[in-house]
This record gives C-alpha cells, sequence and structure tokens, in this order.
C-alpha cells in the first residue's frame, strides 16, 4: 500500500517539482540567485508574503468568528449561510476576480473602488481562501466539551474569561490548520488576483504573475527559480504552522 | 443579548462584503441581458465539448484522488515509516503551487525538449496537449483534498474497532471495508465534493497545457476565459455559473444524505 | 470488488491516453493553426473561405488562441502546428531558435506577414483628456493601460512605437528612452496580454489604452464603445504567419498562407480592421488615413535594425531597458501606489 502511495506521489506530484528544480538550477546557481534576489523578484515575493500573512489574520480572526456564530448561534438562515461558505471553492478563479472587479473596480455599484491597487490583492485573496479557517474551527467547536466552561462560569469566570482560557486554547489548533492553509493557498493565487491588482511590477506584482509572465517571456529557468522560492516559501510555512500545531497538541498525545 | 449579536453582525458583515456581494453579482450579471443570451452562450457546440471535457477529466481526477486520499490517510495515521512529515508535506503541496507552474512543469517532464520528450515523440505518444495532460494538470492540483479530510477524522477516531475486528478473526479488507470505510464515510464525501469543486474550476494549469484547441481540448474554464477574450463577458459568466451550480448540486447533494447530528 | 474498481479506474486512464495517442494520427489532412490571442474571428472567416477554394477542399483546421509568446512556447514544447500566426517577429525567431521555422521565413512572399496594423491610443468617450499626440500622454493625471513588455507582443510594440515616435521627433537615443520612462510613470495596469489590457480598460481603468488599431475595430465590432486616435507618428505592426518545418502537410500549409496573402483575403482584413497588406484593399478601409504615412516606421528601420537587436536592448529578462525602466518607475525610489 505504501508502494502504491509513493508511486502515485511521485508521477503526480513529485516528478513535476523535481523537473521544476532542475529546470531552475540550468545555467548555474549564480543565475538561480540573480533571478531569484533580482529587485523585482524580491519586491514580488515582499508583497505575495506581505498579502498572506495580512489575509491570514484576516481570515483567521473572521473565520473563527463566522465558525462560533455558525456553531453556538441561531437564525434565520443560518444553514444557507453554512452552505454559501464553501462557494469560493466551487467558483473558478478568473470568475472570481471578474465579480470582484465588477462590485470593486471603477465601475463599482456600491461606489468602492480598490481595484488596480495592493487592497485588491487582498480582497481578491480574502475570497478565495475563505472558507478555509471556517472549515477547519467549526468541527472543533462542535465537539468542544461545554462542560469545561459551565464549570469555568460556575465557578465565576466572566464570560470573556472562559472563552480565553478555555475556548481559545482549545481553537487554536484548528485555526492553525486553516490558517496554514489559507497561507499555502494565498501564497500560489494567481487566477483571481491577475484580474484584479493591476500587475504593475515592484507595486502590484505578486510572485505567480511573475512567473507567469517569465514562461510567457520564454524564460524557462528564470520562472522555475521564482517558482522554486515560492515553493520553498509555502513549504516552510506549512512545516511551521504544522510545527505550532504540534506542540499546541501534545498534551492531548500525553493524555 | 449584545455578546451574542455582536460576533453575529461582524461575521455576516463580513461574509456580505467578501463572499455573498460577488455572488449576487455573478448572478446579476448572467442574467443581465435576459435568459437568451445565456441560452445562446451554452449551446455553443464548441461550449459543449468543452464541458464534456471538464466532466470527463473530474470524473476521472476525483476518483483517483479519492483512492489514494483514503490510502494515504491510513499510512499516515496508522503507520509508521520514515520520512512521514516529507510525505504529508507533499500531499500539501499542490495547494501551494501555483497553476502556471504546475503547466511549466509538465512541460519540463513532457514537452519536446523535456525529461520524457524524445521518448515519448519516438513512440507517437501525445502528453502534452492532449487528454493526458489535462488529466496530469487536473489530478495534479486537486490531490489534497481527500487525505485532507480523511486524516484528522482518523485521527480523531482511533483505532480500537480495527483491532477489536482484527483479534475476532476479520481480513484487512474486511476490516476497511466494514469498520473503517464507513467511519471515514463523511470526511471522505466532504473531501469528493472539494476535490470536484477544484477540478471543475481548474485553469492555470490547463491553460498551458491543453494547447487550448477549440473544440478539442478547451475545459469549461479555458471556455469562460475564452469568452471574455472575445469581449462576451455575458458567456462567461453564463459557463461560470453553470460550473458553479454543478459544484453546488454536488455539494447539496452530498450535505442531504449527511445525518442530522453530524451538521453544525 | 475495491481492488477491481481501482484496476477499472487506472485501465481507463491508460485506455484515454491512448485512444488519445491514436486520434493524434488522423486520415485526412488537418491543418493545426496556432495563433495569437485577438484574430480569431477573422481566421474563422478566412478558414471557411479557404475551404470553398479547390486548394481548401476536404481539408479540416484544429484552431487555437492565446497570448502570443505562450503558443510560441507552446510549440517550442511539441503543440501540434502547421501554421504559427504570431503577433511579433520575436516569438517567430522563437521558433527559428528551436529549430521549427526556417530562418529565413522573413524572405517568403510578402515578407511572411498575414497583415499590418497600428499603434494607436483607444481613449473614453468624447476624449475628455484631449490626447492626440505622445506628448499628451504625459499630461497630469493622465492613466495610460498597457500590458506587460516582457509578456506581450502588444506592449512591446508600444514601447517601441512611443521610442520611435519621440525619434522620428528629432530626439536622441537618450531622451527617447527617457519618454519611455516618462510614459511608464503614468501606466496604471499592466496585464499579461493585449486582449487582457484592452478588457480592463473597457473595465474603466484608465484614460487612454495603448494597442493595435485591429484591437479597437475588434471591441467596436463586439458592440464596445470606443474611440481611438491615430496618433502621427505611430509604429506599422507587422503580424507574421508561417508555416512550420515538420508539419506533415508542408505544402498545404503553405498554400493555406498563400491563400491568406491573396487579394480576396486582404480584403476581409480591411473589413475586421487590420491593415491589409494588399494596396488596393488598403486603399479601400485606410484611404483616408494614407496620408499621415510619413510619421509611420517599422521594426526594420534604423533606429531600431530588426527584433533580435531590439528585444535584446529592450526586452532582455535581465539586461534590457524596460528592466531599468520599470525598476526606476515602481521601485522604492519610484511613486508608491
Amino acid at each position: 500500500m505504501l508502494g502504491t502511495i509513493t508511486a502515485y506521489l511521485t508521477v503526480v506530484v513529485a516528478l513535476p517539482i523535481a523537473a521544476l528544480v532542475w529546470e531552475s538550477k540550468r545555467h548555474g546557481g549564480h543565475t538561480f540567485w540573480e533571478v531569484v534576489s533580482s529587485p523585482e523578484a524580491m519586491a514580488a515575493l515582499k508583497l505575495t508574503l506581505g498579502a498572506a500573512l495580512l489575509v491570514a489574520l484576516l481570515n483567521g480572526f473572521f473565520g473563527t468568528v463566522t465558525a462560533w456564530v455558525l456553531v453556538r448561534d441561531d437564525f434565520r438562515g443560518k444553514s444557507l449561510v453554512n452552505a454559501v461558505i464553501d462557494l469560493p471553492f466551487a467558483l473558478p478563479t478568473i470568475v472570481a476576480g471578474l465579480t470582484l472587479l465588477a462590485l470593486y473596480g471603477p465601475r463599482s455599484p456600491v461606489g468602492i473602488d480598490v481595484a488596480f491597487t495592493r487592497a485588491a490583492i487582498v480582497l481578491a485573496l480574502c475570497f478565495v481562501t475563505l472558507p478555509f479557517v471556517v472549515r477547519t474551527v467549526q468541527p472543533v467547536l462542535h465537539e468542544l466539551d461545554r462542560e469545561m466552561e459551565e464549570a469555568a462560569r460556575s465557578l465565576g469566570a466572566t464570560e470573556t474569561a472562559a472563552f480565553r482560557r478555555i475556548v481559545l486554547p482549545n481553537l487554536l489548533p484548528g485555526i492553525l490548520s486553516g490558517v496554514a492553509l489559507v497561507l499555502a493557498r494565498a501564497v500560489g493565487e494567481i487566477g483571481a488576483v491577475v484580474i484584479i491588482s493591476g500587475n504593475l511590477p515592484y507595486r502590484t506584482e505578486v510572485s505567480s504573475v511573475l512567473v507567469m509572465n517569465r514562461v510567457e517571456s520564454g524564460d524557462g529557468a528564470g520562472a522555475a527559480a521564482v517558482a522554486v522560492v515560492l515553493l520553498g516559501v509555502s513549504f516552510a510555512l506549512l512545516l511551521l504552522v504544522g510545527g505550532i500545531r504540534f506542540l499546541l497538541t501534545r498534551h492531548e498525545r500525553a493524555a | 443579548m449584545l455578546r451574542r449579536h455582536v460576533p453575529r453582525a461582524v461575521a455576516l458583515a463580513y461574509l456580505l462584503a467578501i463572499l455573498v456581494g460577488p455572488l449576487a453579482m455573478v448572478f446579476w450579471r448572467t442574467f443581465e441581458h435576459g435568459v437568451e443570451p445565456v441560452r445562446a452562450a451554452l449551446s455553443d457546440p464548441e461550449t459543449l465539448h468543452a464541458f464534456q471535457v471538464t466532466l470527463i477529466v473530474t470524473a476521472i481526477a476525483v476518483p483517483l484522488n479519492t483512492i489514494f486520499g483514503i490510502l494515504a490517510g491510513l499510512a499516515i495515521v496508522r503507520r509508521r515509516f520514515p520520512g512521514k512529515g516529507l510525505l504529508n508535506a507533499f500531499i500539501d503541496l499542490p495547494l501551494a503551487l501555483s497553476p502556471v507552474v504546475v503547466g511549466l512543469s509538465l512541460y519540463l517532464l513532457y514537452g519536446r525538449t523535456g525529461w520524457f520528450g524524445t521518448w515519448l515523440s519516438e513512440h507517437g505518444v501525445q502528453i502534452l496537449f492532449a487528454w493526458p495532460a489535462i488529466v496530469l494538470a487536473t489530478v495534479f492540483v486537486s490531490v489534497p483534498f481527500v487525505a485532507r479530510e480523511v486524516i484528522p477524522t482518523l485521527r480523531e477516531l482511533g483505532d480500537e474497532q480495527e483491532q477489536a475486528a482484527t483479534t475476532l478473526g476479520a481480513s484487512g479488507w474486511q476490516t476497511f471495508r466494514r469498520i473503517t470505510l464507513p467511519s471515514i464515510r463523511w470526511a471522505v464525501i466532504y473531501g469528493v465534493v472539494l476535490t470536484t469543486a477544484r477540478c471543475l474550476g481548474e485553469y492555470g494549469a490547463v491553460a498551458i497545457v491543453s494547447g487550448r484547441i477549440a473544440g478539442k481540448t478547451e475545459t469549461a474554464t479555458l471556455r469562460v476565459e475564452d469568452s471574455y477574450q472575445n469581449f462576451d463577458v455575458q458567456g462567461a459568466y453564463a459557463i461560470a455559473l453553470v460550473l458553479a451550480t454543478i459544484a453546488v448540486l454536488v455539494l447539496i447533494a452530498m450535505t442531504l444524505i449527511k445525518p442530522k447530528e453530524q451538521t453544525s | 470488488m475495491r481492488r477491481s474498481l481501482l484496476l477499472v479506474v487506472v485501465l481507463t486512464c491508460l485506455v484515454l491516453a491512448a485512444a488519445s495517442a491514436a486520434s493524434a494520427r488522423r486520415d485526412g489532412t488537418t491543418l493545426n493553426l496556432v495563433a495569437y490571442s485577438t484574430p480569431k474571428t477573422v481566421m474563422g472567416k478566412l478558414i471557411s473561405m479557404f475551404q470553398d477554394t479547390p486548394a481548401g477542399q476536404g481539408v479540416s483546421f484544429t484552431q487555437s488562441y492565446g497570448p502570443s509568446g505562450t503558443q510560441a512556447q507552446a510549440i517550442v514544447a511539441g503543440q501540434p502546428a502547421d501554421i504559427a500566426f504570431l503577433s511579433t517577429g520575436e516569438d517567430v525567431n522563437t521558433l527559428v531558435k528551436a529549430g521549427l521555422v526556417a530562418g529565413n521565413w522573413a524572405a517568403a512572399p510578402d515578407h511572411g506577414l498575414a497583415a499590418d496594423s497600428v499603434v494607436v491610443f483607444v481613449v473614453r468617450n468624447g476624449n475628455p483628456k484631449h490626447i492626440k499626440h505622445w506628448s499628451d500622454l504625459l499630461k497630469p493625471g493622465v492613466q495610460i493601460v498597457t500590458p506587460n513588455p516582457f509578456s506581450s507582443g502588444s506592449a512591446k510594440w508600444n514601447v517601441l512605437a512611443a521610442y520611435g515616435a519621440m525619434r522620428r521627433l528629432g530626439k536622441t537615443d537618450a531622451q527617447a528612452t527617457a519618454f519611455v520612462q516618462k510614459l511608464f510613470q503614468h501606466v496604471v495596469s499592466q496585464d499579461s496580454s493585449g486582449r487582457n489590457a484592452t478588457n480592463t480598460f473597457l473595465a474603466g481603468k484608465g484614460d487612454v489604452l495603448l494597442t493595435y488599431e485591429s484591437e479597437a475595430y475588434a471591441a467596436r465590432q463586439a458592440g464596445q464603445d470606443v474611440r481611438f486616435v491615430i496618433p502621427r507618428q505611430t509604429m506599422v505592426i507587422q503580424l507574421p504567419i508561417v508555416p512550420l518545418k515538420s508539419s506533415p502537410n508542408l505544402a498545404k500549409a503553405k498554400q493555406f498562407i498563400e491563400f491568406v496573402q491573396s487579394p480576396a483575403a486582404q480584403d476581409v482584413f480591411g473589413q475586421y480592421g487590420f491593415r491589409p497588406l494588399d494596396k488596393k484593399a488598403l486603399q479601400k478601409y485606410f484611404g483616408t488615413q494614407l496620408s499621415v504615412k510619413p510619421g509611420q516606421f517599422t521594426i526594420a528601420d534604423k533606429m531600431f535594425g530588426g527584433w533580435p537587436k531590439v528585444d535584446k536592448t529592450w526586452f532582455d529578462p535581465t539586461h534590457g531597458r524596460m528592466v531599468g525602466i520599470e525598476q526606476k518607475v515602481g521601485g522604492p525610489t519610484g511613486p508608491t501606489q
């Protein structure tokens, strides 16, 4: 069984990535660094990471609040709201970009025009990563033993204190799992961002767009180099968040 | 109580701005000029063929990744082996990889000057700019979803029941079919829904490796771009709406067969 | 039971792979046309017309349209192609370097071209900012939309047109380059292709779009409300169409290209807003604008010296002039968004 999995993963995922890494080094390590440390690539990377982190914070917060509302609260239309959360997964990303452009661009029916700015990048990324945190926190919240909270309350703790000391620590692993997914996805997203950001080098050009431009101008090795760095960054982020999660759930495993 | 209303207001306001607004926009833009342009856009033969391609590719990618996801979940949670963390990270990688990069890597492998290029052209096998490449690209980007749902569920469940079954004399297959599989059913189903949605909406990687040959290797999402490119925003939205509807229908179908106590 | 399901799935995939390999070797003549993104409508018409001619009887076509650079890369990676219709000579040179197109493609009839166009300014209704000359683009507050010069053929034509216009007006090489830099300070969006830039402009962004004249016509014919201005000094865009050396139907491919260059087809190009190579058709559709001709220049002009030189000087990803310009305009010392 392990053999089948490894073979599948190799053919489908590992081999392409190996080819990518190979290609990025094709002109030698010196050229790899030249491309990757070029001002444009650095600017794109800074923008990409900054936007991804901001979006992780935003969706981490709002996603948790939304999950809370969906589990603990009750109101008419709640199940509709619950169903709608997954829709960013269902919509092709270019369409997401088009609608955000229509809604928050030059011809906005609500008078908000943030298109072709950095805010637009954050907006597009928020949309496509919205479901992640909600969906990782919901089951945790659902399973959470309310007895602990009630015990804390009966011992005199305020609601906020109960939340802070009982609920939040238990939610944190779930939130972090969601945040990891948000980061991973945000760093690589292109479809929605490319339509609404304007792609101005050094200002609103994210790394994935830079890679696309490199591919289109025939610089496969340069594209691969930037892609490999991006990959490394996502990998590192995933491992980091996984590590934090691991540390936080130590007590669960010790039991 | 004010306390209850504040989080509710915050959540709903955020969802309205970021999610509901844009979705309402999709509907409005699609039907802005009535149903006729939508009907015309959807009955174009190239569009119909594109839907066919998308659905067939999805029908191949979803079972493959479902089987893989279940097997990988079992291996990661139940077995010990070196490199487990690496395997886990590799499964998540497609989520992080930009689709353009996926396309590029497939070029590097199967292109004329790629790793397998010479072998492929000598044997007359066409991977790029034909079905196999579209399938490979779509499978690549949708690898994580089932595994990601199955892994935490298996962790939560523990393996006492399986152990009990084995001591009672059940074979590996019997245990899997009668104990394990039913217990992870909902995780698998949700994973399948996500995988399907991802496959239906895949654009970037397929755009590069499919060759965009109208009526042959165009997928529905490529048709969306094609329509948009040809100033047919109506057609673009119409196709997108159909894709989103299919994904939503799959989601609803899955939700309906979920037992009540499982819903949030 | 599950094992056999797995087997079925795997077999299906193999069958599909084999089927696709088989279908690639089809009977009867099929010509694969790989083209840049915008001439879909006109080529569709020309293909039908060709199929009505004796040479085109029984010939079927597959068509692929996408960004010119990407299409060239796809052909290099093995996309089946008999005819390539791209937006810059440089993209054709990419194919030459890969050994797929003859090095002397420009020595073919009509210099290996299908049609021409010119770089124009597309403006809002009524031209509120009164943009007529290149210098008007630098007026305070004017926002320019153009694609990214490293990925888009259209953007390359735009950059060269701006530079060339200044040279024609007597500026030196340094001054003209400085003009291009000032121009890019007004650029508010850089899409990856010409058509994407058009759509950005149509979505409401910017005061002026730099693009092909044929693009403006295409938008208009698709019902978009566009106005455009042809600056007195501008670049003649020459669109190459070439046969691929490896084509199994090379003779037929050349016949199609011959047809595309014939008076009947050239007239169709004129209808769709391209500038025909055929003099009669050019006079018919663009007669009133021909007096502007003295200000127009091509890639062969002395100040450019051909695509390979231009590509190296301006668009090399590490040392090209545009790299420096993009950095000065957008980098840490440039204006922030």
